[in-house]
């Protein structure tokens, strides 16, 4: 990934050293929210709203956020929301793994009729808007007992994590020669035996990216949790931004440290798999 | 997936050189089916509601009506000839085309810019996501406190006094920078693997020709990167058409109608007024939108990559 140079351009002119200027005030704007946040989330409540960058650094807002006070106080219950989201998105992972990886493999190795129709009609999903199917669900969840479950939640969030995982697995696997299944094949291997064995060790960093990607926009998604899940199944999402709305009194303080909470584990994931990233997010469409 | 670990069978050794195992051809043109029937069943599951949706735009269906009758196409007259729906339209669509024109040339601008960095790129590459990854509801969240009036950081730090980001003129505006916030990586990091990928030959050809800075970028480099753009176009147009999060942690499509934008507006009618028909009517009407701005955008993506082919050779 070295930086590379446009041909007859030089290290070091004044175009490059601006260059670095300008991306300095863009990666301002980028992470002074951020940092802010982080200030904000170690003031005490006199100070939340009357300091700016001169106060007594405090990290008690984060063991109030993640303990039964902060339930007390704000009536939102953080520890349950986080617990809520690893669980939900974590299942609708698995479950959009156990049952994407075979039909991406399908979709990538061979020719059937009716293949592009499911690809595209999986990737739909990703573009429909959220309401068109939720409304329906927000019905058919009451009427079958779905409404705040975890059941339910996975369910739902199959529109988030699936096409993202059966379109990334389909470019690994369309990328992948098949005389390596054939050759295994060859060796006496059932066809079973061959992609176990063979095709899906080779896919495996497209798996994790995949993986770990869905797992991020669903931790990510609020649309789905905030209609369709109530106070058993609030996702992190959901419960920060009812950290603003609870009882009259500002929490900002404590909405801060949530907030910082929450986008943790999609940072920490993101630079994790940043070298797959770009294929993911582009559904595979870009091959960095 | 295999039914039992793979160790525990007694298969040929590799290498052994046993027959390849008989396949009945039915099997192995059935193979991609069965394969394929999960996901189906999933899709399937995901399509019922969808149809449903689609089916709830015909009839009269509302908490107050819980026995709908099909109406027809009441729901559009009733839903085209308000001034409201139109109202979320336009707003919809300024949201959209600002984010996206916007966030495209600030992307275009920091990938070609990281691309020239010299000694910053590399930390930056990785800073440089951070917002995207953040969910954006947090975003939203976050920047409702820096916006504040009485207390937030941006009028204390730009001494703006009591200048108010949310009100009725202002709102749109700064929702739309709070998504060039988040997506604008988004556009960066896929020009930037674009710009990678392209073959040395024809820039180093007219380099030897004595070609400018300028003319390489417009005549070499630009076609050759209208696919990469038009993929981050086409994802961020579609998105910005259904936006919600950060909007509705904001302003919740306040004040009045201002960011009442149409996923917004669903939400009004069909969670908070109960009235499931006119928020599917809504959806119905988004989604045809984005069906029939996809199809076109797709079918330019598709001229793009075979010009982008053509400039390569």
């Amino acid at each position: 990934m070295a930086t590379e140079l446009m041909p007859g351009q030089k290290r070091f002119t004044p175009g490059a050293i601006g260059a670095d200027v300008v991306l300095v005030l863009w990666f301002v704007f980028s992470l002074f929210p951020i940092l802010w946040m982080l200030l904000l989330s170690l003031k005490t409540p006199a100070e939340q709203t009357t300091t700016y960058f001169r106060f007594s650094p405090t990290l008690e807002n984060y063991g109030i956020v993640l303990s039964d006070e902060g339930t007390q106080l704000t009536s939102v219950n953080y520890p349950s929301a986080i617990l809520s989201s690893i669980v939900n998105c974590g299942g609708a992972v698995i479950v959009s793994l156990l049952i994407g990886i075979p039909a991406a493999y399908a979709a990538g190795r061979y020719r059937f009729r009716g293949s592009n129709d499911l690809m595209f009609t999986i990737l739909s999903f990703r573009f429909a808007p959220e309401l068109m199917v939720i409304v329906p669900l927000f019905v058919i969840y009451n009427q079958l007992g779905l409404f705040d479950t975890r059941v339910g939640m996975i369910w739902v969030f199959q529109l988030v994590t699936m096409p993202l995982v059966v379109w990334i697995l389909r470019s690994y696997f369309e990328d992948l020669p098949e005389d390596l299944e054939q050759a295994a094949l060859l060796d006496g291997y059932t066809r079973r035996r061959a992609f176990v064995m063979v095709a899906l060790p080779l896919v495996r960093p497209g798996i994790a990216a995949a993986a770990l990607l869905a797992f991020i926009f669903a931790w990510n998604n609020y649309i789905f949790p905030l209609i369709l899940a109530g106070s058993d199944n609030a996702t992190v999402t959901v419960a920060i931004s009812r950290f603003l709305g609870g009882g009259g009194q500002a929490f900002y303080n404590l909405t801060a440290a949530a907030a910082l909470i929450g986008a943790l584990p999609p940072l920490i994931l993101a630079l994790t798999i940043q070298r797959y990233l770009v294929r993911g997010l582009s559904f595979g469409a870009v091959k960095a | 997936m295999p039914g039992r670990p793979p160790g525990e069978q007694q298969a040929p050794s590799p290498g052994a050189g046993g027959p390849p195992p008989v396949v009945p051809s039915w099997r192995r043109r059935l193979r991609p089916y069965v394969l394929a029937v999960p996901a189906l069943a999933i899709t399937i599951g995901i399509l019922y509601p969808f149809v449903l949706g689609a089916y709830y735009a015909f009839i009269d269906y509302s908490a107050v009506n819980p026995n709908p009758t099909f109406v027809g196409l009441d729901n559009f007259k009733e839903v085209l000839s308000s001034s409201v729906f139109w109202e979320s339209v336009k707003t919809t669509l300024i949201y959209a085309v600002s984010a996206t024109v916007l966030e495209t040339v600030l992307g275009l601008g920091i990938a070609l810019l990281l691309y020239r960095a010299s000694f910053t790129g590399r930390i930056f590459e990785r800073v440089l996501i951070l917002p995207l990854m953040i969910a954006p509801v947090i975003a939203g969240v976050i920047w409702g406190l820096m916006y504040n009036p009485q207390f937030g950081v941006l009028n204390y730090m730009f001494g703006l006094g009591d200048f108010d980001w949310l009100s009725r003129s202002n709102a749109l505006w700064s929702c739309v920078l709070v998504d060039i916030w988040i997506f604008t990586p988004f556009v960066a990091i896929l020009v930037l693997a674009g710009l990678r990928s392209l073959p040395r030959e024809p820039f180093e050809a007219s380099s030897v020709d004595g070609a400018n800075w300028f003319y390489m970028f417009r005549r070499l480099m630009l076609p050759m990167m209208w696919p990469y753009i038009l993929v981050a176009v086409i994802f961020r147009f579609m998105d910005s058409l259904k936006v919600f999060d950060q909007v509705f942690v904001l302003t919740a499509g306040g004040p009045g109608n201002e960011t009442r934008t149409l996923q917004i507006g669903a939400y009004q009618d069909s969670i908070i007024n109960l009235n499931y028909s006119r928020g599917a009517t809504y959806m119905f009407l988004l989604w045809i939108l984005v069906f029939v701005t996809a199809r076109w955008l797709v079918s330019v993506l598709g001229k793009a990559q075979r010009r982008a082919a053509g400039a390569e050779e």
